[in-house]
């Protein structure tokens, strides 16, 4: 039972982390009709950020500035690069935050290098802030938990009760309106693709010390989002908190409860084989749930297009 | 709807012109290996073929079909797997297969993979198939590690090639041998994926592509038009994995993960989408890039990513359609009066790359060289890294290129118009 416990905090701070990224993604999808493919990158950038101003001035203000240069940086991004190719429409668009991607990944190599930079928690949350029955609770995890909420809950104060947030509102559904009414949407684009790299951003400094700063940081957990907002629905903002979540819980579960393949498969009446060893469905026996712990998201991605194509909460035909 | 009538008229019958240039590279691909004959040269070409085949694939979906994907990958690397488990039964049991047959199984394997995930794949375009493509390529990826039987775990599958019957008496132990085998295998999926683009369901393919609402409305569905192509495109994928398999004699995971996916996007857009024998550019340049650069520089990676996202932004036909941009003015006959613009912009723009490469490599070499090695040679001149001087050359280099560069735009843009108007005189 404690297990169960720690478990939901491990993945609650999992999910609520994927959630800080795929809000920004699922914002910036459902306003411009394009899938950021490097917003992991802008993740990465974060955490790298947040490491060298943090050997100058501290974790604290690395947690204030490396965010806003993120986000400056992505506004500038969709200012100079996006809108550039927004015109030759939606597939060259992709292509060129993979490329963007792929290209960021390549310039942090080059500046800090290809092997993980000692990027570490801050000594004044380095305690354990309580236990449950024997197993610590470290307190930065508390803190991650703390931030992500903080942010959650600006975000749906600034998107709902703002004058701000109502136009970015009526502007994911209505681009033209909005515009003939007279605000710069052009303008809230670039916000908004700079708050959402800017929330990855957070993302990042605050993973950073834990998940360790590397170049493949990106990499690891690009594709966890995006298939996080797919199942969660195209667009939809609530749905990216849940599959978040929904995702975060299934992979903590799945690596610290060894469930086999084998014992599953006799449970439903399908016994094991004589000859295990030179069966072919030889690994599909001997799979245990910590090994498929990381790829249960796309199986699930799979089933949902299959089953829902829509996603989880998703109004529109994704 | 004249010009596309007249189009199909004529492609009905073919001519000598349409023939000649699969002629041309029918014999190019002969006599390469007697220009060419090192080891060293042929193991380049064979890569460069296995590149463009998947190229090709690549860029039916792409280029022909409107499709985005992201893990293409792994019908090249499923093909391969299971080209590298025949090559392996053949050996253990002794069938009667000959080597070349292979490309044509692991071909067929990949497409009954494609016809799986396109079943529910290709039911959308654009951003959803390519979340789709992406999800399964991890998927199947992640897998590599898991399902040891098949995927041979962390050091893959490997095998021998010269066990299988021989072919003609040929057993492909010599490098040469298995050159002319990819070279005849390259001929025959190239023209095949050709003759695809032409055939009535290609052409839906290009007219699902640009509308497929008002595809649907002619009557057919823009959806089976997808999984076809999806189908076939899968397939040549296939036929590359099963060459790869054939010229390396192993198959890891890392011939189904993202970044050769990535890749195969990054060559195929370099090259050019939108005409038939862009891949084949892309390819090419790309293999050359990849041994030549990679042997000069280490961070020829990060030039790559550079010059993609620079293709993407202000070159989106890619060097294809680079090139065929200058169909009108030479058809107008005035191809001469862009000769001058641009050997005037050729100088700035190379001394504006060369300082930012020099930029580069010194930072780069600061940073990353063992300690006390200062000395480095960057365009035959060696020179101490950690001098000022080098530097600051660069960055002028750079600078000024750029500012040249920028003076010279204007008369090439005028250049530009005046070659693509046509003589009013000679039309009146």
């Amino acid at each position: 039972m404690d297990l169960v416990l720690i478990n939901l905090i491990d993945g609650l701070v999992t999910g609520l982390l994927l959630f800080m990224l795929s809000a920004g993604l699922t914002l910036i999808f459902s306003m411009m009709g394009v899938l950021n493919f490097a917003h992991a990158s802008f993740y990465m950038l974060g955490a790298y950020f947040a490491y060298q101003i943090s050997t100058y001035l501290g974790f604290w203000m690395g947690l204030l500035i490396a965010p806003l240069l993120v986000g400056v940086l992505g506004a500038l991004v969709e200012r100079y690069g996006l809108r550039r190719v927004h015109q030759y429409g939606h597939v060259p668009e992709l292509i060129f935050t993979f490329g963007l991607a792929l290209l960021i990944e390549e310039a942090v190599q080059f500046v800090w290098g290809r092997d993980r930079v000692p990027y570490e928690i801050p000594e004044v949350l380095e305690f354990t802030a309580f236990t449950v029955s024997g197993f610590a609770i470290p307190a930065y995890k508390v803190f991650m938990l703390f931030i992500s909420v903080a942010i959650f809950i600006l975000l749906l104060w600034f998107l709902t009760r703002t004058r701000v947030g109502l136009v970015i509102q009526a502007a994911l559904s209505y681009p033209r309106t909005v515009e003939a009414l007279g605000h710069n949407v052009p303008l809230v684009f670039m916000g908004v693709f700079g708050v959402g790299t800017a929330l990855a951003g957070v993302a990042g400094v605050i993973a950073g010390p834990v998940l360790s700063t590397f170049p493949g940081m990106a990499f690891v957990l690009g594709s966890i989002v995006f298939v996080t907002i797919v199942i969660g629905g195209l667009g939809s903002l609530s749905g990216a908190l849940v599959a978040s979540l929904l995702i975060g819980w299934l992979t903590t579960f799945a690596k610290s409860y060894n469930v086999r393949a084998e014992d599953l498969l006799n449970a439903i009446g399908i016994s094991t084989p004589e000859n295990l060893d030179e069966s072919l469905w030889r690994d599909l026996w001997t799979i245990t749930s910590p090994q498929i712990a990381d790829i249960l998201p796309y199986i699930l991605m799979v089933l949902i297009l299959v089953f829902r194509p829509h996603g989880l909460f998703g109004k529109r035909d994704a | 709807m004249t010009d596309a009538t007249h189009n199909t008229a004529r492609s009905a019958s073919i001519t000598f012109g349409q023939f000649l240039p699969w002629l041309v590279s029918a014999l190019f691909l002969l006599v390469m290996p007697l220009i060419f004959p090192s080891n060293a040269a042929l193991t380049i070409m064979n890569q460069m073929a296995i590149t463009i085949v998947f190229a090709l694939a690549y860029n039916m979906l792409l280029g022909q079909g409107g499709m985005l994907s992201f893990g293409h990958a792994v019908y090249m690397g499923m093909g391969g797997f299971m080209a590298m488990h025949i090559m392996n039964w053949i050996e253990f049991h002794e069938l009667p297969i000959p080597l070349p047959v292979l490309p044509l199984l692991a071909g067929l394997f990949a497409l009954g993979l494609a016809m799986i995930i396109g079943s529910f794949s290709t039911r959308k375009a654009g951003t959803v198939f390519a979340m789709i493509s992406l999800g399964v390529g991890e998927l199947i990826a992640a897998c590599s590690v898991i399902i040891v039987a098949f995927f041979g775990g962390e050091e893959g599958v490997s095998g021998d090639r010269t066990y299988g019957l021989p072919f003609f008496g040929i057993e492909f132990i010599r490098q040469i041998e298995v050159y002319y085998l990819t070279a005849a295998w390259l001929m025959i999926s190239a023209v095949l994926m050709y003759l695809w683009s032409r055939t009535p369901l290609g052409r839906m393919a290009n007219a699902v592509r640009d509308n497929p609402e008002r595809a649907e409305f002619l009557g057919y569905s823009a959806r089976w038009v997808r999984f076809y192509s999806f189908c076939a495109s899968g397939f040549f994928a296939g036929i590359a994995g099963g060459l790869f398999a054939i010229n390396y004699e192993i198959v890891t995971e890392e011939n189904l993960n993202l970044a050769q996916s990535g890749m195969i996007l990054l060559v195929t857009f370099l090259g050019g989408a939108g005409f038939f024998f862009g891949p084949i550019i892309g390819a090419i340049l790309f293999t050359l890039l990849q041994t030549v650069l990679s042997l000069q520089t280490e961070i020829w990676q990060l030039y790559l990513g550079i010059l993609f996202v620079a293709t993407v932004m202000y070159f989106p036909g890619g060097l294809a359609g680079l090139l065929m941009m200058h169909t009108i003015p030479l058809r107008l006959g005035k191809l001469h009066l862009l000769f001058v613009p641009y050997l005037k912009m050729l100088g700035p723009a190379l001394l504006c790359v060369a300082g930012f490469v020099g930029v580069f490599e010194i930072v780069f070499h600061i940073r990353n060289a063992a300690p006390g090695d200062t000395e480095m040679t960057l365009f035959w001149i060696t020179f101490d890294s950690h001098d000022v001087l080098p530097l600051a050359v660069s960055i002028i280099a750079a600078l000024a290129g750029f500012w040249l560069a920028r003076r010279v735009v204007p008369e090439l843009s005028a250049a530009w118009t005046a070659a693509n108007t046509p003589d009013t005189e000679r039309l009146i």
